[in-house]
Parts: C-alpha cells; structure tokens; sequence
C-alpha cells in the first residue's frame, strides 16, 4: 500500500469580480509515495506546491481528481489521525503558551489525557524548547515557532508528515535543528513529504523529489538519479590552441586563453578526444566530470518551460 | 467528537478571557456606581425602576456588543491567520469547528451576563435595601437575554463564515436594530396586502425577533412573565439558532480556505 496515492489532482480558481475567468493552480496531478519514504516537492514560489498540500490537508477542495492517503480518501476525516501537518510560516494562537497549543492539539487529534501531558513534555525537550514555561508564543521567535510548529505535526506520533517550506525564513542553525528534527523522524521509519524551493535541503534530506513548476510536475525520480542523468559531460582543459582544428567535433563550449584551451566533451567521446590529444602532441591539463547538481536539473526543467512558452509566443 | 468539540468551545472561551472581553465587566461597575447618584436622587420608588432598566439594558448591550465584535472574527480570523489549517488537518470536522467557536462564544457571553447578574442584585441590595420575591423575575429577564445572545451569536458566526469583519459587523448591528423592531414588521406584514405582506411576512419570519424577548420593562413594573412565554421563547430562539448556526455550516462545509 502507498502512504500517497494522489491521481489526476488538479485545481481551477474562479477568478476576477464575476468569477467568470480560471486560473488553474495544479494540473491533473499524479503522484505515489511508499511508506516510509522523504519525498521532497520543489518547485518556485507559486509552482502549487501549497495548494497541493492544502488539498491533501482538506483545507481546499479539488476541482478533479481523488487522492488517498494510507489508503483512505482524503475526504474522510479519520485518516487525519496519522497524518501530521506543517503548514508554511506557520502562526498559531498566539495567547496560548506552547505546552497549552500543544496540549489543544493533541485533544484534537483525539490523545487520551494521560498520554497527553507526557507526550508534551517529551516533544518540548525533542525541539529544545523544555525551558520556555508558559511563555506565551506572541513572544516567540520565529526560530521558536518554527519548532513549535513541528512538535504540533508530531504531537499525535503520526504516520506520515507534511512539511510546508519547513526551513524558509530560518536562520543557518535553526535550519540544521529543522534539518536534525526532519532526520530523526525520517529515522523512526516515518512517511515524510515535504515541500521546498532550497534544494540543498532536498538532496541532503529526500530520498526521491517531484519537481513542480506552474502547477504541472516536471520529473520525479532518486535524487541520484538526476545528478548521473545529467552527470554526462567532462571538462578537458589543455595546452596547444593549434590542436583545436583536429578536435573540434568532439568539444563543445571552448574557450581559448593564450595557448591554454577549455572544453566540454560528452563523457562517451573523452577517450577518443584524449587519444586525438595525445597523437597531437597537446599537453594535458585536467580532465574534470561536470559533476551537475539536483540544482542544474531543476533549473533546466523550470527553464525548459519558460523556452517552450517563448517559442510559442515568437 | 464531544473531546472535540468542548476543546474548541473551551479554546474559543479562553481567547476570549486573554483577550481581556470581560473587562467589559469592569465598565458595566463603574456604570452602576456611577449612576448611584443620579438613582439616589429619584423619588423613592423609581429607584428600583431605574435600576432594573439600566442594569438589564447594560447585561443586554454589553453582551450584545461582545457577540458582535468577537463573533464577526471567529471564523474570518481563523481563515485570515491560517490558524485553521492546522485545525482542518486533524480528525476535526468542518461542523465541529463551527459548533465548537458557537459554544464558546455563548459560554464567554453566559459567564459575563452571570458576573454581570451577581453585580446588579447586589446594586439592588445596597439600593433597596434588600431583596423582595418578585425580583426573583428578574431572572427571567436575564435568561431571556441569554436567549437573545444564542441568536445574535449565531448570526455573527454566520456573516464570518463568508464576509470580512467589517461587512460582518454591519449586517449583525443591522440584524440586531431590525430584530429590536421586530413586532413592528410583523404588525406591518398584518396590515399589508398583496405582494407588500408576502415579503413582509417573510421578512418577519426571517428577520431575528428580539422585541418578544425583550421584557426589562415588564419585570422593572414586577409584572410576571407567563410560563408559556417562556416556552415560545426559548423554542423560538434555540430553533432560530439551530437554522442559522446549520446555514453558517452549510457555507463553511463548501468553502476553499485561500
């Protein structure tokens, strides 16, 4: 069983003053998430990624298309009770102190009172915040609400989380205690789908990630996947400009200072450039792989649209 | 559910508690001790009468003001602050949220008119010199309140389900000043004809009626207040309420929360 099935999800708003006009948010999207996987969904700001995950949560509805989570409809309220939700910057009721917001949400989720308070105390002292007392989370950093934040997704010992930009906003150290809280629960073996647009994150993170761009998903796959798919090219830099005639159907991307030369070759063809090279007498340099990263294949998708988009347009 | 439910009335009564509502209770005693002299220099007699009508008409108004101006936020805050996101994504219910902010509102206004209560028989201990069998009425006309509360609490929760505070502010004191007339429309409705007493008689029907709630000026006179009265009334307003509450549930069940 998946922990997400989601299939054809798609999402229109009614826009302008008589609602006549539609914007669509997401389209017809197809996904799956196996349990106990991190998927990591990026994408710009503005590529649907929230709206995906408020239509998972119930907070929008869908225009088309069903999803299930841990094999229910994402309809019946009861599969709430494995799921755990981060939505992004998240603002909570701010005259409450957290043991207090935390103790609300746990009834919500339906936590008998005895396990309750142990539970609190537990999460509070998980996400360095044991010594806040009844401070009331007004006076709250944003750091502080973040952990909150994700000790309210944990609170119930849920199945499967959803992050909503889980480290945006954050300094350098609380994103690594977010980084640290996310990999503790990817460690107890929970479901993780978590939405971002820092794609550092993802790679350190994730074991698969959807890219999402204009509310259409560009490519799902490994995250290795994606840096050998496109970790297909080399870069060869020598001494000998005069030698560039003889090799030029192999290079790309040259470029000549002085006698030095600097070209990218499709790592199939390096040993039949290096062979030319060496009967031209060039001396060798450095022979670099282009070692692209999750970053290159997400800017290639989101550019690839922009392109098409201009083609059309021209 | 019920786990549910009194959490949300109870988090909705404690919002309102940190946000300092029952102050209110602070100005409704400056008021009566303000007016003591100004009662104290009534002929004897009217006293009471002038107590009875300014510290009945204060728990009405005051409570009145309160399920506005806390009711028009309830939902649209929620929505506004995104606090609700981490509501709807719990086994919660849409209805339960929207009984749950219903209920608490009313416990907050309950609790305010019971503080205010214990405040004005004990005014009226210290202005009349103790307390007769027929101020036991006056119980009656405070319940009657509470009754109008539970509709103008409805009716707020209703305009927050689709309309921004200030929207929601205008038509709940334009509800409440047309249901403070409401045995005028509904004799206009039987002096009507035609089209004019259809829409009359429909507005009537709609409309809240709070003038049959209203019986300050009864008991300021120690004029009972019959039994069956009561009964109408607290049907009338519990129905009334149930109508409203299960429309404001109707709209939220359906809405996409942007």
């Amino acid at each position: 069983m998946h922990a997400l099935e989601i299939q054809g999800l798609a999402k229109d708003y009614a826009v302008g003053f008589w609602k006549k006009t539609s914007r669509t948010a997401l389209k017809s999207l197809h996904l799956n998430i196996t349990q106990g996987e991190t998927f990591g969904f990026l994408g710009p700001n503005g590529a649907g990624k929230t709206t995906t995950l408020k239509l998972l949560m119930g907070i929008i509805f869908p225009t088309s298309g069903t999803a299930t989570i841990l094999g229910r409809d994402i309809g019946d309220p009861e599969v709430k009770r494995k799921v755990g939700f981060l939505p992004e910057q998240p603002y909570f009721y701010d005259y409450l102190s957290a043991p207090e917001l935390l103790d609300y949400y746990a009834r919500l989720s339906g936590m008998a009172a005895g396990a309750r308070q142990k539970r609190i105390e537990e999460l509070l002292e998980r996400v360095g915040l044991r010594d806040v007392g009844n401070k009331q989370l007004r006076k709250f950093s944003k750091g502080m609400l973040q952990r909150v934040g994700i000790a309210q997704a944990i609170i119930h010992d849920p199945e499967i989380v959803f992050l909503d930009e889980p480290m945006s906003g954050l300094d350098p150290v609380g994103r690594h205690d977010v980084r640290e809280l996310i990999q503790q629960l990817k460690d107890q073996g929970k479901t993780i789908f978590f939405s971002t647009h820092i794609l550092s994150d993802a790679e350190a993170l994730c074991d698969r990630v959807g890219i999402i761009h204009k509310g259409e998903l560009r490519g799902v796959g490994v995250v290795n996947d994606f840096r050998s798919s496109v970790a297909d090219k080399t870069e060869v830099i020598w001494l000998g400009a005069g030698v560039l005639a003889a090799v030029t159907e192999l290079v790309s991307d040259t470029h000549t200072t002085g006698d030095t030369v600097r070209g990218t070759v499709q790592s199939a063809d390096l040993d039949r450039l290096l062979e030319k090279l060496r009967q031209q007498r060039a001396r060798l340099i450095s022979v670099t792989p282009i070692n692209r990263t999750l970053e290159d294949y997400f800017l290639a998708q989101t550019r690839e649209n922009e392109e098409e988009k201009e083609a059309v347009r021209s | 559910m019920t786990s549910r439910l009194s959490a949300i009335t109870l988090n909705t009564f404690r919002e309102a508690v940190r946000d300092r509502v029952l102050y209110n209770l602070v100005l409704f005693v400056l008021l009566l001790v303000a007016s003591a002299p100004v009662i104290s220099q009534i002929s004897i007699g009217m006293e009471k009468l002038m107590l009875v009508n300014l510290g009945l008409s204060s728990i009405s108004l005051f409570g009145v003001i309160i399920a506005i101006f806390v009711g028009i936020g309830l939902v649209s805050k929620e929505i506004e602050k995104k606090t609700l996101y981490t509501i709807l994504s719990r086994p919660v219910r849409r209805w339960e949220f929207i009984a749950g902010k219903y209920l608490g509102l009313l416990l907050t206004l309950v609790v305010n008119a019971v503080l205010m209560t214990v405040g004005f028989y004990l005014a009226l201990l210290v202005f009349t010199h103790g307390l007769h069998q027929a101020d036991g009425m006056l119980l009656v006309a405070i319940y009657f309140i509470i009754l109008q509360f539970m509709m103008m609490v409805a009716i707020t929760l209703l305009f927050s389900t689709f309309s921004t505070p200030i929207f929601s502010a205008i038509f709940a004191f334009s509800l409440f000043v047309i249901g403070t007339f409401g045995n005028d429309l509904r004799n206009f409705a039987a002096m009507s004809h035609g089209a004019t007493m259809w829409l009359a008689t429909a507005a009537a029907y709609i409309m809240p009626n709070f003038a049959s709630l209203n019986v300050i000026s009864q008991v300021a006179h120690e004029q009972s207040v019959g039994a069956q009265l009561v009964l109408f009334n607290t049907l009338y307003a519990l129905l009334y309420s149930v109508a409203v509450t299960a429309a404001a549930v109707l709209i939220f069940e359906r809405r996409n929360l942007k």
